[in-house]
């Protein structure tokens, strides 16, 4: 699947070239996805497809033009290619558009366990059976588990070719499977629901149907009659699900897109103590079977692993090859797009490096203070650091998990926030592409009654 | 009327014969029901950023969804070549959710009749490439000319021209095309040596060309984004915890789309799982409150003529005078649930199933002058302009962030404050809702609406409303 991938990617490049362009560079996608969901024990829906398309990017002198395509035949790759050298004559020269060096173009080798050919074989009828586990176990838990939205198994299978002008051609299989579901909770005349999933690259997290539904509906049953707080500043933990919120926040702003035009509360900050000491940033896409990794970034640079902030020291940026050349540094493998455009900027496995304390630690630490399981909502400004979100979790008092709480917001500025880090728990698990152990801030804005 | 006018009958050669066949298939296993979904998208994007045009993208994307369902299960499989073969094959992978023996679709198709909310003779995607491009860079000139202490600035225009064609078993045949375009332009401004504070303007809708050079002009909505970002600039920290907060008219009707739009969504009752479940004829809001969700408006962002399974869009009453009133439905939950469809099931794409979403949700105007709301308030918080929101359906809470507010002191606006996300619960917090302005508006179209990550086009809509009670998420 891969090769041929790679030979269209290829070929579209050469095309490119013979069509006006001084430099191209082409991305083909493929991918198949499957879901079985079952609601309330019953078979809900499948779905069952399959897709595929390319993207180019050209420079006629450093004048960049974009096209995609889903149509891969000839005709369409030629009027793709086409369209991409059209669009190049309307764009402005920018002296720091380019493909990467030839230097810096390459590969991780080795197996990075990204993909699991059992996947694609698995049968229908297993794949319906862990969604019915997962939901049954959710259902089973407690009594007030009354309703369900569903569960899912949900298995994605994706091919990725790049190649350039620069010599690069490459390809990657990569595959993922999860199992979630999501419980309603229901008592007097309180309903809450919570979600739980695993994943994993082979058919691993199938195994784990019946702790997912298990731990989904004591997350939805410990909401249950929440209490509205009084508004005050209180000290507030993250657990690793909203600790990784946070986390991605801190992303936005220490990439080179919003560094370089000034549009990050980090931007000029290199080298400064930004944090509290506390807190060791890493952000790795080499390791292996994880869902950040991947051999190559989308310009076909090897990715690599950086040290972000080192116990609260600003260390590096994210970047790819154009936000590099705009801040004068290298790129550090984190380009990332879809099928074409410029690239932006993404992440491999973006992690706080785990603390000494388990997390019932940092709880049993806080005398009044707020454990913090949901957040939703927008309101974040990576420009300035303001934060506030929509919040839900459990207080606590006296080092305790005391009663739910909901309908408050947290809010603070960034800034403030990652100084305040007191604690960063020993509890990491990389159970997506970016992952937090649990965070104890020691003061933000709880808005209540 | 049949199919014929179709670009997939024009440009791909598919037949009403075609049609039957691919149901036929679809329905070989079994089920009550099939519908078959065609799709061809060409956009185009242009975007600058510190003075020039860094990119222009253009592409097109297509493809056919095939689904089937027997009670409430609902099998679906797509393709992304039109070729009779693959269409066959996606029909007989999504008959595979079925079993019984096969039944036979309609042997003839009929459509609805065709109306068009949104007449464009020249879709913007088929016009000069030079011409597009100049809107940008004229919103990089007006929004730089607005301040000096602007500073950077990001303009991007985009369009999209999407044909639908929509057959089902029941012997609906309906194609739409689905011209759209937007203009947004994000503003960096900063006193010398201070921090910056951003601005954003933007909209458009389904329209022509010609809209953004006579009715909103890139200089329009490049002073809007200047403005805010100026005004930032002065802001202090928010206040927090509940006082009166007053929303401006326009954009901040997203306040119905988190607290009560999608609460209405069909799925949700249907299964049980909405916070408004079983609440029909019930007092949800205020009398002062009447929302209705209306796919009809000319021109809107919102608007659809048919919906993603070939059902007419409509005008759909879900609060009147406070009592709730409807829901929006797709085809599956309007079927199951025993009540007609009204126009809401729409998808992404071929490669999603269609469920039932919300197309231009509002409130109506009620009586009250907007200065005289203000001037009501001794103390409290006006809104002006809300980023993004976000809902727990099932608790019913929902907060949208607004980045433009001021604090209101005794009846007048004083002091710009800064980001602050709001916070409320659906069934409750329109039941604070005392003052409802004469001055309904609708956002300048720039929504789109994520649910079960599937992003469609909205439009929402409000007049200046003042809520007794809220709860406010600054810092202060």
């Amino acid at each position: 699947m891969t090769a041929e991938l790679e030979e269209i990617a290829a070929r579209v490049v050469r095309m490119a070239l013979e069509g006006g362009a001084d430099d191209a560079e082409c991305t083909v996608l493929s991918g198949d996805e499957f879901t079985a969901t079952v609601r309330m024990g019953e078979l809900e829906r499948l779905k069952d497809a399959g897709s595929r398309a390319a993207g180019v990017r050209v420079l006629v002198g450093r004048r960049p033009g974009s096209a995609y395509s889903s149509d891969l035949s000839p005709e369409g790759l030629r009027r793709m290619v086409d369209s991409a050298v059209e669009l190049a004559r309307i764009t402005s020269e920018d002296p720091y558009a380019g493909l990467p060096e030839s230097t810096e173009l390459g590969r991780l080798e080795g197996d990075l366990q990204l993909y699991f050919h059992e996947l694609g074989a698995l049968a229908t009828e297993a794949r319906i059976r862990a969604a019915r586990e997962a939901e049954e176990a959710a259902l089973a838990y407690d009594s007030r588990i009354t309703n369900s939205e569903g569960a899912s198994v949900d298995t994605r299978v994706s091919y990725r070719a790049f190649a350039n002008s620069r010599g690069f051609c490459g390809s990657y299989s990569a595959s993922r499977c999860s199992v979630s579901v999501v419980p309603v909770a229901k008592e007097g005349g309180s309903m809450e629901r919570d979600y739980w999933f695993e994943q994993s690259r082979s058919a691993a997290a199938l195994e784990h149907s019946h702790q997912v539904g298990r731990k989904a509906a004591e997350r939805a049953i410990r909401r249950l009659g929440p209490r509205k707080v009084a508004t005050q500043k209180a000290p507030v933990v993250f657990e690793p699900e909203a600790a990784r919120t946070l986390l991605g926040h801190i992303f936005e702003a220490v990439s080179g897109d919003a560094v370089y035009r000034n549009a990050s509360f980090l931007a000029g900050k290199l080298g400064e103590r930004i944090a509290s000491e506390e807190l060791t940033l890493i952000d790795d896409g080499t390791l292996p079977g994880l869902f950040g990794t991947a051999p190559f970034d989308d310009e076909g640079v090897p990715t690599r692993r950086t040290v972000v902030i080192e116990r609260g020291v600003l260390r590096s940026y994210l970047l790819n090859t154009y936000t590099a050349r705009k801040l004068g540094l290298k790129t550090t493998g984190n380009a990332s797009r879809g099928l074409t455009g410029n690239a932006g900027v993404g992440h491999g496995n973006f992690f706080a490096e785990p603390g000494q304390a388990a997390p019932e630690e940092l709880i049993r630490g806080v005398r009044n203070g707020f454990y913090v399981t949901e957040l939703i909502g927008f309101g974040v400004n990576t420009v300035t650091g303001e934060y506030s979100r929509g919040a839900a979790g459990l207080w606590i008092e006296n080092g305790e998990l005391a009663y739910p709480v909901s309908e408050v917001t947290i809010s603070g500025n960034l800034r403030q926030i990652l100084e305040a880090i007191e604690a960063v728990a020993n509890d990491l698990e990389f159970r997506t592409a970016t992952a937090s152990p649990t965070l104890l801030i020691g003061e933000m804005t709880v808005s209540g009654q | 009327m049949g199919i014929s006018g179709s670009l997939f009958a024009r440009r791909f050669g598919v037949t009403e014969q075609d049609l039957e066949r691919y149901l036929r298939e679809a329905l070989s296993s079994g089920g009550d029901y099939a519908d078959l979904f065609f799709e061809y998208v060409a956009t185009t994007s242009i975007s600058l950023d510190e003075t020039i045009v860094k990119s222009a993208t253009q592409g097109v994307s297509m493809g056919a969804g095939v689904r089937v369902i027997q009670g409430e299960r609902s099998g679906y499989a797509y393709t992304d070549d039109l070729v009779p073969e693959r269409v066959l094959h996606a029909a007989r992978v999504a008959a595979a959710i079925a079993s019984g023996p096969s039944r036979q679709p309609a042997a003839a198709f009929a459509g609805p009749e065709r109306r068009d909310c949104y007449p464009v003779a020249t879709a913007p995607s088929e016009t000069d490439l030079a011409e597009r491009l100049r809107l940008v860079q004229r919103a990089d000139e007006a929004a730089r000319a607005y301040d000096k202490r602007v500073f950077q600035v990001q303009a991007a225009y985009g369009d999209s021209l999407r044909h639908v064609l929509v057959a089902t078993s029941e012997g609906v045949a309906a194609h739409d095309r689905q011209p759209m375009a937007r203009l947004n332009v994000l503003v960096l401004a900063r006193e010398k040596g201070g921090e910056p504070r951003s601005g954003y303007g933007g909209g458009g809708g389904r329209v022509e060309l010609s809209f953004f050079l006579n009715e909103k002009t890139p200089e329009q909505f490049a002073r809007e984004a200047a403005r805010q970002a100026v005004v930032q600039l002065e802001a202090q920290e928010g206040p927090a915890g509940e006082m009166t907060v007053v929303l401006g008219p326009g954009w901040p009707g997203i306040l119905l789309h988190e607290a009560v739009g999608h609460g209405l969504e069909a799925d949700f009752n249907r299964k049980g799982v909405s916070a408004f479940a079983n609440r029909m004829g019930e007092q949800v809001a205020s009398p002062l409150v009447t929302v209705v969700d209306d796919g009809t408006l000319a021109h809107r962002r919102g608007s659809i003529n048919i919906d993603d399974e070939g059902t007419p869009s409509q005008r759909t009453v879900l609060i009147e005078n406070g009592v709730l009133k409807g829901y929006m439905q797709d085809r599956l939950s309007s079927r199951l649930m025993g009540a007609p469809p009204t126009g809401n099931g729409r998808r992404e794409s071929y490669q999603h199933i269609p469920i039932p979403r919300m197309t231009n949700t509002f409130m109506l105007s009620g009586e009250s002058d907007p200065e005289e709301i203000i001037r009501s308030v001794e103390k409290g918080i006006y809104c002006a302009m809300f980023g993004g929101g976000q809902v727990d359906i099932t608790s019913g809470n929902f907060v949208f962030s607004a980045i433009e507010s001021y604090l209101i002191e005794g009846g007048r606006l004083t002091r710009p404050v800064r980001g602050v996300t709001l916070i409320g619960n659906g069934p409750e917090a329109l039941k604070h809702v005392t003052m409802v302005g004469n001055d309904l508006r609708l956002d300048e179209g720039i929504g789109t609406c994520g649910k079960d990550g599937q992003n469609v086009p909205v439009g929402v809509g409000i007049p200046t409303i003042k809520l007794e009670r809220m709860t406010v998420g600054g810092a202060r």
